[in-house]
């Protein structure tokens, strides 16, 4: 039977120390589809996001409660290896985060760690991701050049097609545009716009009209609670809470 | 106007104090230079020392030199980076890996005689290697361990968390983010720390005072547990023999211009690697 939720959060409680970020959290993520998380500064998105790829497992002294499923399987068990949960679900981060390596080293890296070892194979995954990645026209010429040297627009078209070229199922995506100018935040959008026929997307974003013009649904968070969920036209057109109203009119005290 | 004189007076004092530091620099280079120039020959360079050291050269000096720092870092650089890494990146933060930061910059801070003593006790005697090369480099390797130790750590340190994360995020393990993105990246500090400490294991004459020094040697050593000549050491037995004092001290003058510019050559060597590094990738 076709099961269209990818990601199921049930009661997840998070703490950094004793101050609690998340509480109580339970939602779906659909497969194939777009979902948008939004809400002020300080709610908690980037905590929920990067416990989907257990990132926070690096941040010392952090308590969780409740379970995450990645297709059915709880992400948390003991039995699971984190490593081999981020090779499923690749996370792109708010600053551009370049290795300090060449263009074509920074993608081969991720498919090195993966296991690849064909050079040909290699080659031709690199060229695909960044063409995917819609990065591949401006870079074609300089692959061997260092990735620090792109444009911070560049970079983070770098980062996602580094992100792509290990195949990931799901891709997070937290506030991926913070950094960057219209142009450059223009073209994101339409590759995850694109990118969205093949793969599962969590998007984390302070624009509203991002949010509306990429997902497919929407979360709204405040204060470390999920406040509503739903499809992202009746969030934007029909919200239920009074607080997500205030918040997408930006009537937010 | 009183602000003005006040600036202008606190521009001299700095300059002047600057310039009198280069002067004293500068006056060390020459002093030494020219005295040393005066012996320095291809005979000085690659001959052995002749009648009571009046004559011939201090080659097998600076053979033991080179050897004495190849075994000292051949030993300390691997343990150094080991502990390194293990502290930056595994251990958990907290009082106990501070307590051992706090012993490890102590033990840079103790006196190189004492690690003399340390040698003499544990490799001559214990470890029954005899007053040796291989006691030498292996003492002056401890000696340099915190500083490798504490160069490699902040270069670690340097490195952004982000790259990490981006690393692990692409699931690699812990292990290959070290291996393939963190060391390379604090490989140039690395670098500096240990040519920093070559410089400094050159230099020395305390560790080896004990435990590998030979006064004079008419030729190379055979094996790692023969006796060595070193520069420094052989400055000090050139003038402390007192025999021949006038040869004698035109010789320690010419072994300390090789001494020095060895050292100069070295940190040279620093500088140009992290320039290199520097403008490959401005991390
Ligand atoms: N590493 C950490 N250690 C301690 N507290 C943290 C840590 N990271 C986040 N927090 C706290 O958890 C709460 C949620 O932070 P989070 O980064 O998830 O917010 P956010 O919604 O992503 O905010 P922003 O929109 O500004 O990125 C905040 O109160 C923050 O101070
Ligand atoms: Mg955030």
């Amino acid at each position: 039977m076709f099961d269209p939720v990818k990601i199921k959060a049930q009661h997840v409680d998070f703490f950094y120390g004793n101050q609690q970020a998340l509480k109580d959290i339970s939602m779906d993520i659909d497969v194939g589809r777009v979902t948008a998380i939004i809400g002020p500064s300080g709610c908690g998105k980037s905590t929920f996001i990067r416990l989907l790829n257990r990132m926070n497992d690096l941040v010392a002294h952090t308590v969780l409660r409740g379970h995450i499923y990645l297709e059915g399987q709880d992400i948390f068990s003991p039995a699971v290896d984190p490593v081999e949960i981020r090779r499923r679900v690749g996370m792109v981060f708010q600053k551009p985060n370049p290795f300090p390596k060449s263009i074509f080293e920074n993608i081969a890296y991720g498919l090195e760690v993966n296991g690849y070892r064909d050079r040909d194979v290699i080659e031709e995954r690199v060229v695909m991701s960044l063409k995917k990645a819609a990065l591949w026209e401006e870079v074609k010429e300089r692959l061997r050049d260092s990735a620090l040297k792109l444009s911070g627009g560049q970079q983070q078209r770098l980062c996602i097609a580094r992100c792509l070229a290990v195949a990931p199922e799901v891709l997070l995506f937290d506030e991926p545009c913070a950094s960057l100018d219209p142009i450059s935040t223009a073209k994101i959008e339409e590759l995850i716009l694109e990118l969205k026929k093949d793969y599962t997307i969590a998007i984390v974003t302070h624009n509203m009209q991002q949010a509306a013009r990429v997902s497919d649904r929407t979360a709204f968070f405040l204060l470390g609670e999920l406040v509503e969920m739903g499809e992202t036209q009746h969030i934007f057109t029909a919200p239920k809470d009074k607080r997500t109203e205030a918040y997408i009119t930006g009537r937010f005290g | 106007m009183k602000r003005n004189f006040t600036q202008t007076l606190g521009f001299t004092f700095l300059f002047s104090s600057l310039a009198l530091t280069l002067l004293v620099l500068f006056s060390i280079i020459y002093f030494i230079g020219v005295r040393g120039f005066r012996v320095l020959s291809w005979t000085f360079l690659t001959q052995a020392p002749r009648q009571a050291m009046t004559a011939g050269g201090v080659a097998p000096a600076i053979v033991g030199t080179f050897y004495l720092a190849l075994i000292a870092i051949l030993f300390s650089l691997p343990l150094a980076l080991a502990c390194a890494i293990y502290l930056c990146e595994y251990s958990p933060k907290g009082w106990v890996v501070n307590f051992i930061r706090v012993g490890i910059n102590n033990l840079a801070g103790v006196p190189s005689v004492v690690f003399g003593l340390f040698g003499l006790a544990i490799f001559v005697k214990f470890l029954k290697f005899g007053v040796s090369m291989l006691s030498g480099g292996l003492t002056l390797g401890i000696l340099v361990l915190p500083v490798i130790i504490s160069a490699a750590q902040e270069a670690l340190l340097a490195v952004p968390h982000s790259i990490r994360e981006a690393s692990l995020a692409l699931g690699a393990t812990q292990w290959q983010t070290i291996r393939r993105i963190v060391l390379p990246a604090a490989l140039p500090g690395i670098l500096t720390g240990i040519v920093l400490s070559i410089g400094r294991v050159v230099g020395e004459t305390a560790p080896i005072l004990f435990t590998a020094a030979a006064f004079y040697l008419r030729g190379f050593p055979k094996s790692v547990f023969s006796e060595v000549m070193a520069l420094p050491y052989h400055i000090y037995a050139l003038m402390t023999e007192g025999t021949h004092p006038k040869e004698q001290t035109g010789m320690a003058y010419g072994c300390s211009l090789v001494l020095l510019l060895l050292v100069l050559a070295i940190s040279a060597l620093a500088v140009f690697l992290r320039q290199r590094q520097r403008g490959r990738f401005h991390v």
